[in-house]
């Protein structure tokens, strides 16, 4: 007997971006696509248990969503004429070529991601018609009530339709900049998984997965980008240490991580993309940050960590993004060769007083000087600044620890 | 093909640029508006007088009430305008783009209802 629910919740997850993706595209209405993959869904929960699962699911939903959604037309009589239009030159049998389906998709998260949306409805976007996920887990991943998301979604939909926010892959000319805005939701959706900024939850897995599988879903879509390849080897080698990053309701650093407890698989995967995307010979940002990663993964313990090489690439990094975080760490990279009274130089330099890691860092280069009150100053800033359970754990045992 | 308005936004008390800088922006301008024409986008464009120059009628009430001066005091006024044709908004933006840097303000993209 097979696990039919699991096995539907598995396809809803694979093939909702694709059955929305395809309908959009002939529809030209996100709302449309969206009520008609979901009726296509609860039509395969009706049939599925009884006639089986069918050997291409995928293209049984798409061609039940497409008559569900041209059944609507015809219901409510639209007089619209761009969905006459589509009516008339819908072809009902679903695309036997795998590659229209992909570039639909594509098409569909380029769109999510537009600039012209805001950010945080960029995200939400992306989450729902490319992730699958419905609003409610959208709402709970970003804990906020299920209203405020739903009403976020509705306005940055009408928001696609009123201003002719096209359905396309941007041209070669905006192509790097308009990738930058895909990579960034996604690396947003990864790390607000690996550091909740707020709630119960230290690490929420879902958002982690969900960034992963749709950073392999841009890949296999886009293979020629570095960039890509670097965002997802970068999530890869980040997401293997997830299992040694908390120990009893608290933060572990990576100097303090039980490597034994990471997962190599991902570590291989991950060296192995690195390698692949820096070969192109065309840096970026994601990249850079992976072969820091990848370094960090390569050494058996944290003492054998090869800094002089982490450091040299927070040099490149900041060489491209001269920003106050690339900063700071690169200054704690330093730390490990030129000391922590350089280090922290360096760092009371950059003055982010209202960024919890700016104080955690200055915590630990103090007390690592001996300048206990000082640090424990900066531990109680550093608690103040952050909402994250783990975090605060592991902060407030350091702080305990000073002499 | 949509229509979209591109406006132009200054800032109240913004300083005048000098006259040579005004030159070049008008030629900006211009050389902006040939392309937009060439490339049969072109709807209407105008710019227009300072906000001072700005009366209100309100007949919203029973009697009609002219005022002196703009319906709201705003920290920023439209300046001028742009009306394009464009396939969506990937081509409006990348037109706005143009019309911002030839103009040397910022510049709003709105669709028109259709």
């Amino acid at each position: 007997m097979i696990d039919l629910e699991g096995a539907l919740t598995r396809i809803h997850r694979e093939e909702y971006a694709a059955v929305v993706a395809s309908l959009v595209r002939r529809f030209g209405d996100i709302d449309l696509a969206e009520d008609a993959a979901t009726e296509a869904l609860v039509a395969a929960l009706e049939h599925w248990p009884g006639g089986g699962i069918p050997p291409n699911p995928g293209g049984w939903l798409t061609t039940t969503a497409t008559r569900k959604a041209l059944d609507r037309i015809r219901r409510e009589s639209r007089r619209d004429a761009k969905h006459q239009q589509a009516a008339m030159i819908i072809d009902p049998t679903p695309s036997a070529d795998p590659g229209v389906v992909d570039d639909d998709r594509l098409r569909l998260l380029f769109t999510c991601c537009h600039p012209a949306l805001a950010p945080e409805a960029r995200v939400a976007l992306t989450l729902k018609l490319i992730g699958g996920l419905t609003v409610e887990e959208i709402a709970a991943a970003f804990l906020v009530p299920t209203t405020t998301m739903a009403q976020r979604i509705t306005r940055a939909k009408r928001k696609i339709a009123a201003a002719h926010i096209p359905y396309r892959v941007p041209q070669a000319a905006d192509l790097p900049a308009r990738l930058d805005g895909v990579l960034s939701v996604l690396y947003l959706v990864f790390n607000e998984g690996y550091l909740s900024s707020s709630g119960t939850e230290p690490i929420r897995e879902d958002l982690c997965l969900e960034a992963v599988r749709l950073a392999r879903l841009l890949r296999s879509l886009l293979t020629t980008e570095p960039e890509v390849t670097g965002l997802l080897a970068l999530m890869l080698l980040t997401e293997a240490r997830r299992p040694a990053r908390l120990a009893g309701g608290e933060l572990v650093t990576l100097a303090e991580q039980d490597r034994g407890r990471w997962d190599r698989g991902l570590i291989e995967e991950g060296h192995a993309l690195v390698r692949e995307c820096l070969a192109i010979n065309r840096p970026g940002h994601y990249q850079l940050l992976a072969a820091i990663n990848a370094v960090h993964t390569d050494a058996p313990t944290a003492s054998d960590t090869d800094w002089g090489q982490i450091a040299a690439l927070y040099d490149q990094l900041h060489a491209l993004a001269p920003t106050p975080v690339v900063a700071l760490n690169r200054a704690v990279a330093r730390a490990e060769l030129d000391g922590p009274l350089v280090a922290l130089a360096a760092v009371d330099r950059l003055a982010m007083t209202r960024y919890h890691a700016w104080h955690a860092t200055r915590a630990d280069l103090l007390r690592r000087l001996g300048r206990s009150g000082e640090a424990a100053a900066a531990y109680d800033e550093a608690i103040a600044a952050t909402d994250n359970p783990a975090e605060r754990a592991y902060l407030t045992r350091r702080r305990g620890q000073l002499g | 093909m949509a229509q979209f308005l591109l406006s132009v936004h200054h800032g109240v008390g913004d300083p005048m640029p000098p006259e040579e800088e005004v030159q070049q922006m008008f030629a900006a301008v211009g050389a902006f508006n040939d392309k937009v024409r060439e490339a049969g986008k072109w709807v209407f464009a105008g710019g227009l007088e300072g906000i001072e120059s700005a009366t209100t009628v309100d007949a919203t009430g029973s009697e009609p009430v002219v005022v002196d001066g703009p319906f709201a005091e705003s920290k920023e006024y439209l300046g001028g305008f742009w009306v394009i044709e464009a396939a969506d908004l990937d081509e409006a933006l990348a037109w706005a783009r143009e019309g911002s840097a030839a103009c040397r303000g910022k510049v709003e993209v709105r669709p028109f209802q259709e």
